[in-house]
């Protein structure tokens, strides 16, 4: 790791400050940040921590309605009761990031402002056509996420919340990469008010993205079997050691259909 | 058996240290003014070092040094070699290029080291490292085994034309070519042996400390073998004559073999200490680890096995290329010849084998035994090819082997090995009656039913364990001898040390050598203790790998306790007037065999130090040493069967069973021995379903962390049905055959003979990973 | 450079590292407490597990100075006196260790696993959890069978104080 200078934020407006100094980058949970730092791939001159602000944790319930502070880590958001009851399929999520050492830690807003091609968050907010809440604006999943580690953050803007209505049956299905163990095909499916939104992470080569090819399928009929004649094309899916594109074509389709019969369960 | 003698299950005395923290391993180790190094190692697979430029690197803040290996050669540190002398069947020694510890005028895999700072701290010592600037001049590199002896592949090293460094045979071509021609059936097949790495959660790490007054030199080293690193530095590497040398491998956190070899960090760390006269400690992390430790496995092969109309075997021909990486390591040579080869007849009774092996260089880290070595790769070719007969044989294949077995003994086999003892059969019943290998057919139904594929697969292994005698392996091109020592010295009060030359980096060594000093002379194994992995305080040892530390190094102890015993029943004997013959060794005492006249241990031990009344002419004092030097292999064997379920939407393979049925000799220490097989079939099973380093063509690592080379994880197995039926080996006084390496050799076998019976295919590539799987079961439903 | 002030193992400690220095590395190199281990660079391993106000953590992934002001419980500080924790005590009574490397990490993963789990633990459980723990020697049966056999005697016995340990 290349030397660093740490600062520890009281509230989201120090940490807005902070952020303006160096090349400084904000640190959560760490639990990506730390270890691109530790190989070097990553060399911020300043990080500022966030997590120990207290306006930024905990899970709020309020009728349809749940808000996720930013800093909740992902322990915290597996174990919530309240979250339990109105959207169990996200708590479920975030109980399949990682290890358990790494669920004490790491954060929903870490992780999706990282926007990691495998990481789990991104395919559920999406689904859930969640709002990303920061300390400027308000934006929607579906503009949030924009690329292979991108997001439509702008420097300096720090996430404070994720918020969502809680749909009326969801689920998340997951394939780990043997090895990383993060997901090969993660697919989060939700049928809400406004339909049904299918969210994919860990294939897509350019991230994060909504099949609408299953959600059409699913629109007719919220049921596995209505997926059997869907192919899912391999075109801009990711080939690697793990798993060529045509394998995690496959897997969507497979994940696609048993997050569906775990969504009716 | 007393609660803590011999075949007792007692619990390990050394895992107090390691439960609390407390453990000693080379990363703990810190000695006052000791500084930290760091590699600057090469991104080049394959390439010419034009220019080193290490002016920046030496101003940056906390380096103490930055060298080079121009200076390393200048002082005089000589190349790294390969211990066991192999020739071709031309008659031509091996040919084996110059490997140096610091490249200096061509790097030849990605990781070789090129430079070492020293600095302050380990974070700036890393620092510089990046800021020292090399110039390569890039070269084709070759990854291949295969690929490497084609005409069009660069040159690797200049000593080895073609890049072969071997072109070796063993066994009868003549008569195994008529086997093969006047066959009524032959299975025909080629065998990929996937490349490993090893792993060991420890990863490698070295301390050097140069002590300028007494002109001295101590390495602390994750070493499975301190007396080999010892002597190897000093005979070949010019460190220091061994009496300026000390080697202290204390608690080492595995080894599967990667930690035999003297690698270049502690051979470099040493020189170092002394040019920046302070003490240099190197640390490797992972992705050093996945670079440079020896990798294992990495086999090409075909094979042809022919059957008699009655299914008998007739021959078997094997040709087999060995990918050896960028240098020949340590003991490279002995594991694709002499550990392979030797031990392609398995279980049966094959009246004609012919083996030939070409070892090969390739850009990729060097090759050398890991966990099994040699004899997991013959294991896996035999037991493939016998699935693969009996499906074409249209036999069971249980009883495809049961009618190949050798059943009596000693039995000689066309590839050198002379087995001992052996009970082949009775491991195959124990292993199909644990498995329900006769309810199989209902539970495949069952998981049909469930849109799952079930398959069974079942591997007969057989390993030659000890890795001795010295004369035999001497004959064979051994550098080295393969015995081991043992010192026992009993304290005045009756404790007793036994210095060991083999060395715990996990075996519990210090609970079952204990166990064997209780079982003869009563003492509790709390007053016995264990000393190895010291060069200053242990003689001269070979140290452990080829499970060898029960049936080698138990065996030199045995020996040394005999001498003990002798000289004990003589003190006593004296003491209580009685005839020497007369006395016997019970609840720690002495006693005249029949009546009550006993002297207590610790009472006769007082006496042979005391000295006032010892028999006339003997030499005070209660301390005996022995060398043993065995008179054959040991040869443990076994059965285990695998049955998975596969899910064919996902390719995902669950072991839903795994037994063990193996044929250790006798046991000292059941409880140990079972924790051996779990993690030997760890590794087998990591090997047939998670594990392998692959190289991209331009020579590149691409499974260089645990992101992408598959660690086998508590949720990838299942708990392990485990058993023994032994026949005691004749070849060394405790009747030990060796325990660390089956569960390696046996488990890759069956766990893709189910896996191919689950699918309804010939073959499948190891790892057979879910996309791996998947693929292949769409092979096969696609028309 | 940080002043990093915390309590380990029951004891309030203080040091200068640099803001770079990991907790790991300030617990072995500042702190003598070398029973907390690195096996990979990866965050993957476990060996570095230690507990941060009581819950686990990797302390390779986690600067120094990220836990000041935090309680830290490593190896060193989980047995009572000479009484082992029950944890440990069920990886030597079930040879759920063999070198001994990963063995600080996977203990203090256990204790907390078995924390977090007061209903009890099941083998499929155990293994899930033990994701982020890599052992090489052990095929993991014995350590399975050491944290199944610890969370019954945990339950079973004096509950507060061994948890509390943990």
């Amino acid at each position: 790791m290349y030397s660093v200078n740490y600062h520890r934020a009281a509230s989201v407006t120090e940490a807005a400050k902070l952020i303006k100094s160096g090349d400084a980058k904000l640190l959560s949970g760490g639990m990506t940040l730390i270890p691109a730092m530790k190989t070097r791939l990553a060399a911020p001159s300043d990080l500022v921590d966030l997590s120990r602000i207290k306006e930024l944790q905990g899970v709020k319930v309020s009728g349809k309605t749940v808000t996720i502070g930013a800093a909740t880590t992902h322990y915290d958001v597996a174990s919530d009761e309240k979250l339990k009851k109105a959207c169990p399929a996200l708590a479920h999520m975030a109980s399949l990031i990682g290890d358990p050492a790494v669920r004490h830690k790491g954060t929903i807003g870490g992780s999706i402002a990282n926007n990691d091609p495998a990481a789990d968050y991104p395919a559920a907010l999406l689904a859930l056509d969640a709002t990303i809440v920061t300390n400027k604006r308000e934006i929607a999943a579906g503009k949030f996420f924009t690329g292979l580690f991108e997001t439509a953050l702008k420097d300096g803007e720090i996430i404070t919340a994720v918020t969502f209505t809680a749909p009326a049956k969801a689920a998340y299905e997951k394939f780990r990469n043997p090895a990383s163990r993060y997901a090969i095909v993660g697919v989060f499916v939700a049928k809400g008010k406004d339909g049904v939104r299918v969210a994919v992470t860990g294939a897509g080569d350019d991230g994060v993205f909504r099949s609408k090819d299953i959600e059409a399928a699913l629109t007719k009929s919220f049921m596995a079997a209505a997926l059997d004649g869907v192919k899912v094309s391999a075109k801009n899916l990711m080939s690697d050691l793990h798993a060529s594109a045509d394998y995690r074509a496959n897997l969507i389709a497979v994940m696609a259909k048993r997050a569906v019969t775990a969504a009716n369960a | 058996m007393g609660i803590e003698g011999v075949g007792a299950r007692v619990a390990r005395k050394e895992d107090k240290r390691f439960i609390t923290g407390a453990g000693r391993y080379v990363d703990d180790m810190v000695v006052p003014g000791m500084k930290h190094a760091a590699f600057v190692r090469s991104p080049h697979a394959h390439a010419q070092i034009k220019k080193i430029d290490v002016k920046k690197a030496k101003a940056m803040p906390g380096v103490i040094g930055v060298l080079t290996g121009k200076e390393l050669k200048a002082d005089g540190i000589g190349n790294l070699i390969c211990g066991w002398m192999i020739h071709s069947k031309d008659g031509t020694p091996m040919k084996m290029g110059a490997w140096s510890p610091l490249a200096f005028d061509k790097v030849r895999y990605v990781g070789d080291a090129v430079v070492i700072v020293v600095a302050e701290t380990k974070g700036q010592a890393r620092d510089a490292a990046e800021a020292v600037d090399i110039t390569y001049k890039e070269l084709k590199a070759v990854v291949d085994a295969p690929k490497a002896l084609e005409r069009s592949a660069p040159q690797i090293h200049l000593e080895a034309d073609g890049n072969l460094i071997f072109d070796w045979e063993l066994g009868d071509s003549t008569a195994t070519n008529a086997a093969i021609k006047a066959a009524a059936h032959v299975t025909r097949m080629k065998i990929v042996n996937n490349r490993l790495v090893p792993n060991a959660m420890e990863p490698r790490a070295a301390l050097g400390h140069y002590d300028k007054a007494e002109d001295h030199y101590t390495c602390w080293t994750t070493s499975q073998n301190p007396h080999v690193a010892r002597l190897v530095m000093s005979a070949f590497y010019n460190v220091a004559p061994e009496n300026k040398l000390r080697v202290i491998a204390p608690d080492v956190g595995g080894g599967f073999g990667s930690k035999i070899f003297i690698y270049p960090e502690e051979i470099i760390c040493l020189w170092a200490s002394k040019k920046t006269g302070v003490p240099v400690k190197w640390v490797a992390d992972r992705t050093e680890s996945f670079l440079t430790d020896a990798h294992g496995r990495d086999h090409v092969s075909t094979v042809e096995m022919a059957f008699d109309k009655d299914n008998r075997i007739t021959g078997l021909k094997v040709d087999t290329i060995a990918n050896f990486g960028a240098y020949m390591s340590l003991f490279s040579s002995s594991v694709p010849t002499y550990l392979y080869a030797t031990l392609l007849s398995g279980q049966y009774d094959i009246p004609a084998i012919h083996a030939n092996v070409r070892a090969v260089y390739t850009n990729t880290a060097p090759v050398d035994a890991y966990r099994g070595a040699g004899r997991p790769e013959a294991t896996y070719l035999l037991e493939r090819t016998m699935e693969t007969a009996a499906r074409e044989l249209g036999v069971s294949p249980a009883e495809l082997r049961r009618k190949n077995f050798i059943t009596s003994f000693p039995h000689q086999t066309p590839v050198i090995m002379n087995y001992d003892a052996g009970d082949y059969g009775a491991s195959l019943d124990a292993a199909m009656k644990a498995s329900d290998y006769a309810g199989f057919a209902k539970r495949k139904a069952d998981a049909v039913k469930r849109g799952k594929l079930r398959g069974i697969g079942m591997s007969c292994y057989i390993e030659a364990c000890g890795i001795a005698p010295s004369a035999a392996v001497g004959s064979l091109g051994a550098g080295v001898g393969l015995w081991e020592s043992a010192e026992v010295r009993v304290n005045a009060v009756g404790t007793i040390e036994v210095l060991t030359g083999s060395h715990s980096h996990g075996q519990g060594h210090e609970t079952t050598f204990a166990q064997l000093v209780n079982e003869r002379f009563g003492v509790p194994i709390d007053s016995v203790s264990i000393v190895h992995g010291d060069t200053d305080k242990v003689q001269m040892g070979m140290g452990t790998y080829g499970s060898r530390s029960g049936a080698v190094g138990m065996s030199a102890i045995v020996k040394a306790l005999d001498k003990v015993e002798a000289k004990a029943k003589k003190i006593a004997a004296h003491l209580l007037e009685a005839d020497e013959g007369d006395i016997v060794i019970e609840n720690g005492a002495l006693k005249v065999a029949g009546t009550d006249k006993n002297v207590p241990w610790f009472q006769m031990a007082l006496a042979a130090y005391t000295a006032h009344n010892l028999p006339g002419g003997m030499e005070p004092g209660l301390k005996e040493t022995a060398f043993y030097d065995p008179s054959n292999f040991t040869f443990p064997a076994g059965c285990y069967i695998c049955e998975v379920e596969i899910d064919p939407e996902t390719g995902v393979t669950e072991i839903v069973q795994f037994v063990a049925a193996d044929d250790f000799g006798n046991i000292i220490n059941p409880m140990i021995v079972e924790g051996q097989v779990h993690g030997g079939i760890a590794q087998g099973v990591g090997q047939a379903l998670l594990e392998g380093a692959h190289y991209d063509a331009s020579g590149q690592l691409l499974t260089a962390s645990y992101m992408d080379y598959t660690m086998p994880r508590a949720d990838d197995l299942p708990s392990f049905k485990i058993s023994t039926s032994n026949t005691p080996c004749p070849g060394n006084p405790l009747g030990i055959k060796g325990c660390g390496e089956a569960g390696a050799i046996g488990s890759p076998p069956a766990v893709i003979n189910a896996i191919t019976d689950a699918i309804g295919i010939t073959d499948i590539a190891m790892p057979a990973s879910p996309s791996t799987v998947w693929a292949a079961i769409r092979a096969t439903t696609k028309h | 450079m940080s002043d990093i002030s915390l309590t380990v193992n029951g004891r309030r400690v203080s040091g200068a590292a640099e803001d770079r220095t990991l907790l790991v590395h300030f617990l072995r190199e500042n702190l003598g407490l070398t029973g907390t281990h690195v096996g990979c660079d990866t965050s993957q391993c476990g060996a570095c597990v230690v507990h941060v106000d009581g819950k686990a953590v990797k302390s390779c992934t986690m600067l120094a100075v990220q836990a000041s002001g935090s309680s830290v419980v490593t190896i060193e500080g989980l047995a009572d006196g000479a009484d082992l924790h029950p944890v440990q005590a069920a990886f030597k009574e079930h040879h759920g260790l063999q070198c001994g490397f990963c063995t600080p990490g996977m203990i203090m993963a256990a204790t907390d696993m078995i924390a977090r789990h007061p209903e009890g633990l099941d083998e499929a459980t155990v293994r899930a959890e033990l994701e982020g723990n890599i052992c090489r020697c052990t095929g993991y049966h014995n350590i399975v069978k050491a944290i199944l056999a610890a969370s019954k005697t945990m339950a079973k016995g004096s509950k507060g104080k061994a948890r509390q340990a943990a």
